[in-house]
């Protein structure tokens, strides 16, 4: 096993030496390959998604289909500019003197994929990574089994298996591959994992992205548009894996007095989404294994939590799915505060002022995503300024991971480095700096033996002054 | 200057990052007009305590004034001044483009401090690696501790005293001691740490780090080789000659991360090259003084030791005088020691020049393909195939032609490296970015609203996203105004 995936790694390095990921045509060449996989495939795909976590099939078209074809899209279109060299300023005191910053692929490099999205975060950063000129490696989640599977029977066969490689496989064999040198690693999933992932990228100095999770809070004033902000809350969580998703609301924080009001209308939406029994339901994923089915259960039953819960609760163990439950002000310190919810469960915290949900925001570690409800500026402007997280929506919940001129990635705890459309190629790629220096205006006053008129000069250039390099220029002081 | 380093004690490292995120959380920091006083603090400091730090850089490395001012203060100054010309552009929201369907929005990126940050700095430049990175993390707002090498101790103390008479005492510090305080100050999360040095420790800062997440950039060294092609003009040989010798012996002795560390040229010119290196090493360094010194015994025992190799000290064409009592090592120059030797696999990081020898000047590319990627790649030639090709077909931090060093004072090219030699980059706008984090801000309104958005589902409703997808707005108004199916 071991040797297989050595000579596989060799082959990758070898043929990336050879320059064969490096022209514009071979990169193109790969993502019209991974367009055409995804149109061509679509049924299979569906299937793989549905098979693995009870996926819709709308949600598999529309958050992982489609936005795996436009990121294919937005890369074949930008390619070319992507790849041009940037001329930059030289500066008086280099001159005569061009600069470049010129992107070069870092060169073969490993992406570990997560289960909730098993298509999109596999596909998307592959796409970058090629886009940038990578041999690339692929580890899907083998939490998402059948869309694993999926990805290594289909992707040989539509791109170039030579230089992208998918490798299957858990622990040990993650652990395995982490073991070997990569130019550089962008790991998606849990912080837990993506320690372990950056203690190992030690061994070879690898850089690493790392998008992990966080609790994404939802901010509601009481001057919003109840029904929409509902609606898009509802979105966001349920509507989003039954709230498997790192970006998905986590929980709610909104004022005594509107509390109420909020979870009418939360309820009137939910019925409205999935229907008086949202466990018949075909629109709602089920959670993916019985180990995180058991988990959400703890954290539902959890004595501290079970008599704070005001809708829903209802669950399948057979086909492990849960409705959309709601609970209210459960305690700050239950683990469904303190820890990552990742489910269909939505607690609403109250505070008296809706100004006090800054600090209770600032008290835990940032998250990847934050959204605020207001239609007040001020509110908005307090909230952008104070909460730290990876990126903020206002007035909506998950929508921005779709605009791919927005870098999407985490801040602390939720992460380090961020792709998405532009994003995803500079970070597998390495701006190189190349400066061209003429033979003319040589300085003697750059160069020992030195002296005082000597550093009389080297000031004034320094310092951007005009005669002084004139001075330089000319090969002043003269005679040394 | 013997003896110990004073050290911060442990448990007054606990408070000291705990006052650090107090002060970060008041706000304080964001202020630009904090950024600013900061920025202008470190201007003065450079300015005013010109003389003390010429003599603190002269008791550490012997480092002549000239070369202090060329190498250190003047360049930080002008860096200091373009990032408060540049501050408010560089901190200022970036709008970003929205596509049409999630119109109204507005999208922006807005870059935040990361909050409270750590920066370690080498010994050889032991000014600018401290003050660069701490003009960026000023720059974009956060908290800094400064652990400056205790190996330069002249200059930490230097740091230590004047930080807090320049800036504000109680967001920035500067924490002196030895290694071992810094693997405590590893101990705890820092929103962002920067470490210059070497691999060894780097490996001990990253594993640490690893435990809280910490994001971490390493500018390590590396053997950064110099291409010299034939050069037709006998102003252009010597013109290059001269910028080779600046950029070995005329900084640091050779004891920087960006010296050239060796040579590759054609061995029909290689005797050319030597002749002229010697003629103006002669004249260049009249005086023993204007070349600095090794930093202390035990690097001066490395360097000696590189030299000592029966493989290599055959091969010594020039110099090779030492002397342990002024740590002093005369420009040595060897021609072709074995490429097995320590000299030719380790980086250097002194004053020995090994010139290697190619049949044709294209096989040097192969040459430094075959060792780890540099923070940079120097090559003198007029060639643009040439040229062309270590650009395409060699990878480093960056890549100059026709100098040396330079690259390290041009605030708008990124400095850094990329494989061995590290990864993160700074200087100029860089340095901002680097202790930054770009954050990203959709706006949306409540009042408009697709109703195909939401479940529950059916195939009318998915025929409408797969337009929106496809950003063909028009078969989506068509669509939705029911003349289309």
């Amino acid at each position: 096993m071991e040797e297989s995936r050595a000579a596989a790694v060799q082959e990758l390095r070898a043929r990336f030496a050879a320059g064969q990921t490096r022209p514009a045509e071979w990169r193109a060449k790969q993502l019209r390959g991974v367009l055409r996989m995804a149109t061509e495939m679509e049924a299979e795909i569906c299937d793989a998604l549905h098979a693995d976590v009870g996926k819709p099939k709308t949600e598999a078209h529309v958050h992982e289909i489609s936005l795996v074809k436009s990121s294919c899209l937005f890369a074949l279109k930008n390619l070319k500019k992507w790849m041009k060299p940037k001329k930059v300023h030289a500066r008086l005191m280099t001159f005569p003197s061009t600069a470049r910053i010129t992107k070069e692929p870092l060169g073969v490099v490993l992406v570990i994929s997560a289960w909730n999205y098993p298509l999109l975060l596999s596909l998307d950063p592959v796409i970058g990574a090629i886009a940038a000129g990578n041999a690339v490696v692929l580890k899907p989640s083998e939490v998402a089994p059948a869309t694993s599977s999926l990805l290594a029977e289909l992707l040989p066969r539509y791109v170039d298996s030579a230089c992208i490689k998918v490798v299957e496989g858990g622990v040990s064999e993650t652990t395995a591959l982490l073991e070997h040198k990569w130019d550089k690693i962008f790991y998606t999933g849990n912080s837990k994992v993506g320690r372990i992932v950056m203690a190992a990228a030690v061994k070879h100095l690898t850089p690493v992205v790392l998008e992990l999770g966080g609790k994404c809070p939802v901010i509601v004033d009481s001057n919003v548009n109840l029904h929409v902000t509902a609606k898009r809350i509802a979105a966001g969580k349920w509507g989003c894996n039954n709230g498997q998703a790192c970006i998905a609301p986590d929980f709610i924080i909104t004022t005594e007095s509107f509390a109420p009001k909020l979870l009418e209308a939360l309820k009137k939406v939910l019925e409205k989404f999935y229907g008086k029994d949202p466990l018949l339901s075909a629109d709602l994923s089920r959670v993916v294994t019985p180990n995180h089915f058991n988990r959400l259960l703890d954290m539902m039953d959890d004595e501290m939590v079970s008599d704070k819960i005001v809708f829903g609760g209802q669950r399948d163990e057979q086909k492990l799915k849960i409705a959309p439950t709601i609970f209210l002000d459960v305690p700050l310190d239950s683990a469904m505060m303190k820890e990552e919810i990742f489910g269909p469960l939505l607690p609403i915290i109250t505070v008296d002022k809706i100004h006090e949900s800054f600090g209770l925001i600032n008290s835990m570690t940032k998250p990847l995503a934050a959204y605020l409800f207001t239609r007040d500026s001020k509110l908005q402007k307090q909230f952008e300024s104070t909460i730290s997280a990876g990126g903020m929506l206002l007035n909506d919940t998950s929508v921005h991971l779709t605009n791919p001129h927005l870098p999407f990635g985490g801040v602390g705890e939720s992460g380090t480095g961020s792709y998405h459309g532009r994003f995803t190629f500079d970070a597998f790629s390495h701006g190189k700096a190349v400066l061209h220096r003429g033979f003319g205006g040589e300085a003697k006053a750059r160069y020992p033996p030195y002296s005082s008129a000597k550093l009389k000069i080297m000031k004034g250039v320094l310092v951007g002054k005009l005669g002084a390099m004139i001075q330089a220029i000319l090969g002043f002081p003269r005679g040394k | 200057m013997e003896g110990r380093m004073p050290e911060t004690p442990a448990l007054g490292l606990d408070g000291l990052v705990g006052g650090l995120r107090e002060v970060y959380r008041s706000g304080r920091t964001r202020e630009l007009a904090w950024r600013r006083s900061q920025l202008k603090g470190l201007i003065s400091l450079l300015t005013e305590k010109e003389e003390d730090i010429f003599d603190a850089l002269r008791e550490d490395l012997g480092k002549h004034r000239t070369e202090a001012f060329r190498d250190e203060v003047g360049v930080l100054v002008k860096s200091v001044k373009n990032t408060l010309q540049n501050l408010e552009k560089w901190a200022a929201p970036e709008k970003a483009p929205t596509p049409l369907v999630s119109f109204p929005a507005t999208a922006l990126v807005v870059p935040e401090p990361l909050g409270v940050v750590l920066i370690f700095s080498c010994w050889n430049l032991p000014l600018g690696l401290a003050l660069e990175p701490l003009s960026g993390a000023l720059a974009a707002g956060n908290a800094v501790v400064l652990k400056p090498s205790e190996l330069a101790p002249s200059t930490a103390a230097f740091l230590a005293a004047n930080i807090p008479r320049y800036l504000d005492s109680e967001a920035v510090k500067v924490v002196l001691g030895a290694p071992e305080v810094g693997e405590k100050l590893m101990e705890h999360r820092w929103d962002k740490v920067l470490f210059t040095g070497g691999a060894r420790v780097g490996r001990i800062i990253m594993t640490k780090a690893a435990k809280h997440l910490t994001p971490v950039a390493l500018e390590l060294g590396s053997k950064c080789p110099c291409i010299v092609d034939w050069l037709d003009s006998k102003r252009d040989s010597q013109i290059a000659v001269n910028r080779i010798i600046g950029a070995k012996w005329s900084t640091c002795a050779g004891q920087a991360c960006i010296a050239i560390d060796y040579i590759l040229v054609e061995e029909q010119f290689a005797p050319i090259l030597i002749e002229l290196l010697k003629s103006t090493i002669k004249r260049f360094f009249s005086k023993p003084e204007d070349m600095a010194r090794i930093l202390n015994e035990k690097h001066f025992n490395r360097l000696s030791g590189l030299l000592k190799d029966h493989n290599v000290s055959c091969s010594v064409v020039h110099g090779g005088g030492m002397d342990p009592k002024t740590l002093s090592i005369e420009p040595t120059i060897l021609l072709n020691p074995s490429l097995d030797s320590d000299i030719m696999r380790e980086e250097i990081f002194g004053p020995l020049l090994p010139i290697i020898t190619v049949k044709k000047i294209e096989d040097s590319i192969e040459f430094l393909n075959s060792k780890p990627k540099p923070l940079a790649i120097y090559a003198f030639t007029r060639n643009e195939a040439l040229k062309q090709r270590i650009i395409k077909e060699t990878s480093s931090g960056s890549v100059t032609f026709n100098d040396a060093i330079v690259q390290y004072g041009l605030e708008s090219i990124p400095f850094g490296g990329v494989g061995q030699s590290g990864f993160g980059q700074y200087h100029g706008k860089y340095s901002f970015e680097m202790f930054s984090h770009k954050k990203a801000v959709l706006k949306r309104s409540l009042l408009i609203e697709f109703m195909f958005r939401y479940p529950p589902w059916d195939d009318r409703k998915l025929g409408l996203l797969r337009h929106v997808f496809r950003y063909d707005y028009v078969s989506l108004f068509l669509t939705l105004l029911g003349l289309r199916r």
